[in-house]
């Protein structure tokens, strides 16, 4: 480790339950029982054990890497120095288990100075194997560098992984996680991004099948200057639990977050859950933070929680702020666009459109724009006759 | 071609103590290719017409009958209203993030044709529109009035009045918010409508400011949610002069 890491490193201790003690030993956290604080909302019974003594085995997933040009992407042993670049430590059983399980890792650098034109895609592919598989990736990108991976889960799976993210000192990094399950995929992830002096990450998590879909994603700064945009896109679908678990953790002066993160639910029983936790430490004077996460509720049956959770403690900030809001569609914007012969259901398309619209912009990944948009609208389809029968019942 | 026959229209809206009536009795005939226009007091209702035509769901029809053509309105869903041929430019037009002017054009061209816009002129018509109105052709890339001016959101309902061209213009106070030249930009359009074979418009004002470049057939008074007065082009310019108060004061 960098002294100039170390030092960033220590920071005083935090008495903020937002920052629990984590451990690589996964004996040293019980198994959950759904009271805790961070399990309150996630459906432990259809995890398939994993959060319990599931078994893990390899062969959950197929990988596939399409690597951009001046991109190194390589498996490394489990007991490789780059796990743990991050500082990722577990601070729950499901990241714990998925570590201690995990055989390997799979290591995506990009080189000092070098600007990656084009996404690396790495794709996971679902066997629709009945044994869970446990995974981890280390993205690094130097100094000074810029590029956008893109991780992608599809097909059928139990998935526990820690994905770790580096980005050096000045560097500018775009990462993207796709949760593109079938209807059956059981998904917990854990990212940890450490974000260094001047350097930029944008972190996209977007999803839309599966299951069960939580995603844990921290990050923490190793120098001023850094900044963190996190945006967010999901579809929850009946009967489906996605959950979002931000953590920002202000460890640096001058730094900044910005996380923005919109869904909408269509169906019985589908459930968002998200969760933004902002911490702003002492040392962490002249920051700047916004957090905001709107649900719009397409159908009876669905529900979504959203509990911003801001923790400032330095006076001397820059600014932080947050909005959640859950709600259906907008009469007003509805009764506009139908007294100008636009159908209901039509008009509601376009709300939803419009409601993701500058989001899908925001993510700035022309290769996956065109495909978030067409997935939008079949998210929609699936649904619409629902829609037009709650209209007709309402 | 459009007749709007409203005969004895009463409506009201949800309060908190219950149903309050607006519209206490609203008969009014326009026929195909004449401009009425309606004066009356802050309060007085004239939104609630507008809306009630167009369908809001937020006001309820307690009793009357609106018919287009013969054809019951009221039995038609907001969206069949505007395919019947009605049109309504609203007083505050509604943001829709995301969603941009491009996209609702077409959008609600092709719901109104039944059939998608032919590329090459469409382009070309709604530049044109735009240009009338002195939007920037950068206007289509924006979302619908969102961050738009007072005056830009009106002459954006104007231009949507030329390029989807319906029969019968409910134009409520869209002369609200416009400075001199806005209003004069606007009336041009609403006259180059009218200036197309048998359109009518209801011109819903609370200033007499616009029909000086407007002239309808037919003024009516509008107070406390029914037709005071009815008259020709003179009952304005007697309006101008005295204002609302006989009116108000006789309704109390
Ligand atoms: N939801 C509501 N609850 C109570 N009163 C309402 C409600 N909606 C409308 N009203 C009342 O109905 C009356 C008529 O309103 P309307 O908007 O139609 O008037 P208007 O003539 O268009 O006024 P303006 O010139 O200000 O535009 C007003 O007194 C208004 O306060
Ligand atoms: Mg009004």
């Amino acid at each position: 480790m960098t002294a100039a890491v170390q030092e960033a490193l220590e920071l005083d201790k935090v008495e903020s339950h937002l920052h629990p003690e984590g451990s690589f030993d996964v004996e040293a956290h019980e198994v959950p029982k759904g009271r805790e604080e961070v399990w309150r909302f996630t459906p432990l019974k259809r995890l398939k054990g994993i959060h319990d003594d599931a078994p893990f085995a390899d062969g959950a997933t197929k990988v596939e890497v399409e690597a951009a040009a001046g991109v190194t992407v390589e498996t490394v042993a489990a007991d490789d120095d780059v796990r743990g670049l991050s500082g990722l430590v577990p601070t729950d059983r499901v990241s714990a288990r998925a570590w201690a399980a995990s055989t390997g890792a799979t290591l995506v650098r990009i080189p000092t100075d070098t600007v990656i034109e084009g996404a690396t895609v790495i794709r996971h592919h679902g066997t629709g194997s009945e044994t869970a598989g446990a995974g981890h990736a280390v993205i690094v990108a130097e100094k000074f560098a810029k590029a956008t991976v893109v991780l992608v889960f599809e097909g059928s799976a139990v998935v526990a992984d820690n994905i770790e993210i580096v980005v050096e000192d000045g560097a500018d990094l775009t990462v993207v996680s796709v949760q593109d399950w079938a209807d059956d995929a059981v998904h917990l992830s854990t990212q940890h991004a450490k974000v260094g002096r001047d350097a930029n990450l944008k972190h996209v998590s977007v999803s839309f099948g599966g299951d069960v879909v939580r995603h844990d994603f921290s990050a923490e700064y190793s120098g001023p200057g850094g900044s963190v945009e996190s945006l967010g896109l999901y579809f929850a679908d009946a009967g489906q639990h996605i959950e979002h678990r931000l953590f920002v953790d202000h460890t640096a002066p001058k730094t900044k977050s910005h996380v923005v993160y919109k869904g909408a639910l269509q169906g019985e029983k589908a459930h968002a859950v998200w969760i933004g936790n902002v911490l702003i430490r002492k040392e962490a004077e002249g920051i700047e933070t916004y957090e905001e996460n709107r649900n719009l509720i397409l159908t009876d049956g669905a529900w979504a929680d959203s509990v911003p959770n801001l923790e400032i403690e330095t006076g001397e900030i820059e600014g932080a702020g947050h909005a959640s809001a859950i709600g259906r569609f907008d009469d007003e914007q509805l009764f506009y666009l139908r007294s100008r012969g636009i159908s209901e259901t039509e008009a509601k398309r376009l709300v939803v459109h419009g409601f993701f619209n500058d989001l899908i912009r925001q993510i700035g990944v022309p290769e996956l724009e065109e495909k978030l948009t067409s997935t939008v609208e079949a998210e929609l389809a699936k649904n619409i006759n629902t829609l037009i029968e709650k209209d007709a019942t309402a | 071609m459009s007749t709007l026959e409203i005969k004895d229209l009463t409506v009201s809206v949800d309060t908190e103590d219950g149903a309050k009536e607006i519209l206490k009795g609203v008969t009014l005939t326009i026929n195909s290719g004449e401009t009425h226009a309606i004066m009356g007091p802050n309060g007085s209702g004239k939104s609630t017409l507008a809306y009630s035509i167009a369908g809001h769901p937020k006001y309820t029809i307690t009793g009357g009958t609106v018919t287009l053509d013969g054809e019951d309105v009221l039995e038609m869903s907001v969206d069949e209203r505007a395919k019947a041929g009605l049109f309504l430019a609203m007083q505050y037009p509604v943001e829709v993030p995301g969603v941009s002017v491009a996209n609702f054009l077409r959008t609600a061209k092709t719901a109104l044709d039944g059939e998608a816009p032919k590329l090459r002129t469409w382009v070309k018509d709604v530049n044109g529109a735009m240009n009338k109105m002195h939007l920037d052709p950068t206007f289509s890339q924006r979302s619908v009035n969102e961050g738009f001016s007072g005056g830009e959101k009106k002459r954006h309902e104007i231009a949507q009045l030329d390029i989807l061209d319906p029969a019968f213009a409910l134009l409520d106070e869209i002369d609200s918010g416009l400075d001199i030249d806005a209003l004069k930009v606007v009336s041009e359009g609403i006259n180059d409508f009218r200036a197309r074979d048998g359109k009518s418009v209801l011109l819903i004002t609370h200033y007499t400011r616009i029909l000086r470049y407007i002239k309808p057939d037919h003024v009516h008074v509008f107070v406390a949610g029914r037709i005071a007065e009815s008259g020709g082009p003179d009952l304005a310019e007697e309006l101008e002069a005295n204002g609302y108060e006989k009116y108000v004061a006789a309704g109390v």
